[in-house]
């Protein structure tokens, strides 16, 4: 599938999956995959502090205002990454200000009383900020809105809150805005999940586990999921290390090889034969088990994320799309 | 607890430390001989056993051991190996866990009775426990507990916004989990308890649980407006009942009501909820009690132990040990995680240029992530660096923790 084509087929995507998966530099490498193919792009951050300032190359936490990350390239093609903060704090603030009590919602909000709320009314905070991203998406702020949802296993409660509180709520504009958050939720053509994930027993289950949630008790429209840090195949590791030595015993330089570093050969084979095994078997589990187009991306082996490290992410993400059957995209 | 400024590392092997210390002469003798599949980090033997020493005080010293670090770098596991390792030094020992795997909390024998020790059998001198924890049912203890009355404890277990309290309150969680550890610490029946925490972004979150729940539970607006004395209503002001009201426009009157019925049936328990949050943070507080920082190499996972490391520190917490899990092996002579510095004389064997190249890239991989975690190593120093490698197979049944107690406590 077109590159370009994938980022038009929904306004809004939500990147979602567990703590230690990468999701934060996922966002930032989906934001900069649409931006090279002519996207604006903003993303929306939300939990007041996160690495995706570092993903381009900027230092320190986002503002509620939103800035750019990343410039474009202009000639090119290539459109601009604008970025902002979220919390659902200043979305509760910004709500009630919008309700006519501008003058009191910062001293309630010390005063404690927003706590005693938002725990009266579990999911609030959550459809107050998805209500905040229907807006932005309503206001046309960008082609594409990329959301970096919240991680420790929330996401399945953040994209779940607004439909239970259809159901709970009787009447009013809490309800309305719940609503609305539905509707932008089961839209594809507003809104998509991609779900990030990584080759392990774990996040797999986890993984399978949130889709199914998230489908059958929200209506919520998921994308392809993306495996991140996924090994490259093993090439020319099928034979023992001493087998191939002694194959060639004679050859020139064959008994040039130290035992000792003959064994540390063997060792880092089988240790690499070892882990892609793990990893095989759960992206076939994984496709075996959720039924969703994936996107395989590589590990990358480098000792922090960067602009280059988000470049070198979004083409092979955009290799990936690339690979996608039109079709099959739900 | 003053640490070291984060410095550069001059010999850009990312090792902390201890390593300098030792002298190159002991270092480069180095463990070459080993050859236990699981590689080798690089160390010499000397300041794996000053590691090792430090790490053994810990689990036969302590009275508490809370590790902490951010979601998704095997957080469990790594309390467990703990609580394993102080059961094999002869210890009764119990690891609290929230939210362990599948086939962990098969091993360990938790998924059944949640908030209940359950034994878990092993060739050990000590005996290890393992519990799960139960959030609610923590909660629901609790208040039983402080309850006046049979009566005022069902009131309130049954009101919406109690139900709600659990899940929906941030800082809920780590607060039972640390009530947990209370209790279990009081009830004597173990020389050890070590705490797995929830994945929280914040290290305040943990320390400022207790405070959180009974700032909530005394909310000073709320109690004003049940004693509508003459000089609460004054000091709560009309602007309060017209925010009330608006409220119960927004979001619903049975809230509201929902609310008022709450902190009405709470009334009289916050006395003992209170007494109750600061023995709790006294025992966090007592010096018997150690923080161990839990993180993987990889380096937005570094970046998050080193915030949390920097929150615990303006909090005067001193963190005991840093354990670096899943850490990728290095392989063949001990500096080879100073990374392809061991170029092989090329040979033409046939096929041996994929073996060659495949050893070359671990080793870099495992020099990339040395150099991610020196420089947090280097943030919580002298703490000692306790280092499990990441194995063939992932570590989910009694056997891997085992492995990872091998490694930790050689």
């Amino acid at each position: 599938m077109d590159v370009g084509e994938f980022c038009a087929q929904s306004h809004v995507l939500v990147i979602a999956g567990k703590g230690g998966v990468g999701k934060t530099t996922m966002a930032a490498a989906v934001a900069r995959m649409a931006a090279d193919a002519g996207k604006t792009v903003l993303i929306v951050e939300l939990e007041g502090k996160s690495g995706i300032t570092a993903a381009f190359g900027r230092r320190g936490d986002l503002g509620y205002e939103d800035e750019e990350l990343w410039a474009g390239t202009g000639d090119s093609g290539a459109e601009a990454v604008r970025a902002r903060r979220l919390t659902p704090d200043d979305a509760l603030i910004e709500y009630l200000e919008d309700h006519g009590l501008k003058r009191v919602s910062k001293r309630l909000a010390r005063s404690g009383l927003l706590d005693v709320v938002a725990t009266a009314i579990p999911g609030i905070r959550d459809v107050l900020v998805l209500g905040k991203v229907k807006q932005l998406e309503r206001a046309e702020v960008a082609d594409l809105i990329v959301v970096d949802a919240p991680a420790t296993g929330h996401a399945v409660t953040f994209l779940t809150s607004a439909s239970g509180m259809v159901d709970a709520a009787r009447g009013g504009p809490l309800r309305t805005q719940a609503q609305d958050v539905v509707e932008l939720l089961s839209d594809p053509a507003r809104c998509r999940v991609l779900l990030v994930t990584v080759p392990e027993e774990l996040p797999v289950s986890e993984t399978i586990e949130t889709a199914y949630t998230l489908e059958d008790k929200a209506g919520v429209q998921l994308g392809p999921v993306i495996v991140n840090a996924c090994d490259p195949e093993p090439v020319g590791l099928d034979r023992p290390a001493a087998e191939v030595v002694a194959g060639a015993a004679g050859a020139a330089g064959a008994d040039s090889i130290s035992p000792g570093h003959l064994v540390a050969l063997e060792e880092a084979r089988l240790f690499r034969l070892a882990r892609h095994q793990v990893s095989a078997e759960q992206v076939e589990r994984l496709l075996r088990e959720l039924p969703l187009p994936h996107l395989i991306v590589p590990a990358l082996d480098a000792p922090s994320i960067g602009p280059a490290e988000t470049a070198a992410l979004a083409e092979a993400l955009a290799e990936a799309v690339g690979a996608l059957v039109a079709e099959g995209a739900p | 607890m003053s640490p070291a400024p984060a410095e550069p590392d001059p010999a850009g092997d990312g090792l902390d430390e201890d390593d300098d210390r030792l002298g190159t002469d002991e270092a480069a003798l180095g463990d070459g001989g080993r050859s236990d599949g699981a590689g080798n980090d690089g160390r010499g033997p000397v300041a794996a056993d000053q590691t090792a020493a430090t790490l053994h005080e810990l689990v036969s010293g302590s009275a508490v051991i809370v590790c902490c670090g951010s979601g998704g770098v095997g957080k469990t596991t790594v309390s467990a190996t703990f609580a394993l390792a102080a059961a094999r030094l002869g210890r009764r020992s119990c690891v609290v866990t929230v939210d362990p795997a599948r086939r962990l909390a098969d091993a360990l024998g938790v998924e059944s009775l949640p908030n209940t020790p359950t034994e878990v059998k092993g060739p050990w001198p000590g005996r290890l426990h393992a519990l799960m924890l139960d959030s609610k049912g923590t909660f629901d203890d609790l208040v039983e507990h402080y309850a006046r009355t049979p009566e005022q404890a069902e009131s309130i277990l049954a009101n919406r916004l109690y139900q709600n309290l659990a899940g929906a309150l941030s800082g809920t969680q780590e607060y039972m989990a640390m009530e947990k550890l209370y209790e279990l610490v009081s009830s004597k029946e173990f020389d050890i308890v070590v705490v797995d925490t929830p994945p929280t972004r914040n290290a305040l979150d943990l320390l400022d649980a207790p405070r959180r729940l009974t700032r909530f539970l005394e909310n000073r607006l709320f109690r004003a407006l049940l004693v509508p004395t003459r000089m609460s209503l004054r000091a709560v002001g009309v602007a309060t009942q017209a925010l009330l009201r608006t409220v119960a426009k927004v979001a619903g009157a049975e809230i509201v009501q929902d609310a008022v019925t709450f902190f009405q049936a709470f009334e009289g328990m916050e006395d003992g909820f209170r007494t109750r949050a600061s023995a709790v943070r006294e025992l966090l507080a007592d010096p018997g009690t150690a923080y161990i920082l839990v993180t993987s190499a990889r380096p937005d996972a570094v970046a998050e132990a080193s915030f949390f490391a920097e929150k615990l520190n303006e909090r005067d917490v001193e963190v005991a040990a840093l354990v670096v899990n899943r850490l990728a092996p290095s392989f063949g002579v001990p500096d080879a995680a100073a990374g392809a510095a061991t170029v092989p004389v090329p040979v033409p064997v046939p096929g041996l240029d994929a073996l060659e190249s495949n050893l070359a890239e671990l080793n870099e991989v495992a020099a990339l992530e040395a150099a991610a975690y020196g420089g947090l190593a280097a943030q919580v120093a002298p703490a000692p660096v306790g280092r499990i490698p990441l194995f063939g197979q992932d570590v989910h049944e009694l056997e891997g923790l085992q492995r990872a107690a091998d490694c930790l406590f050689p």
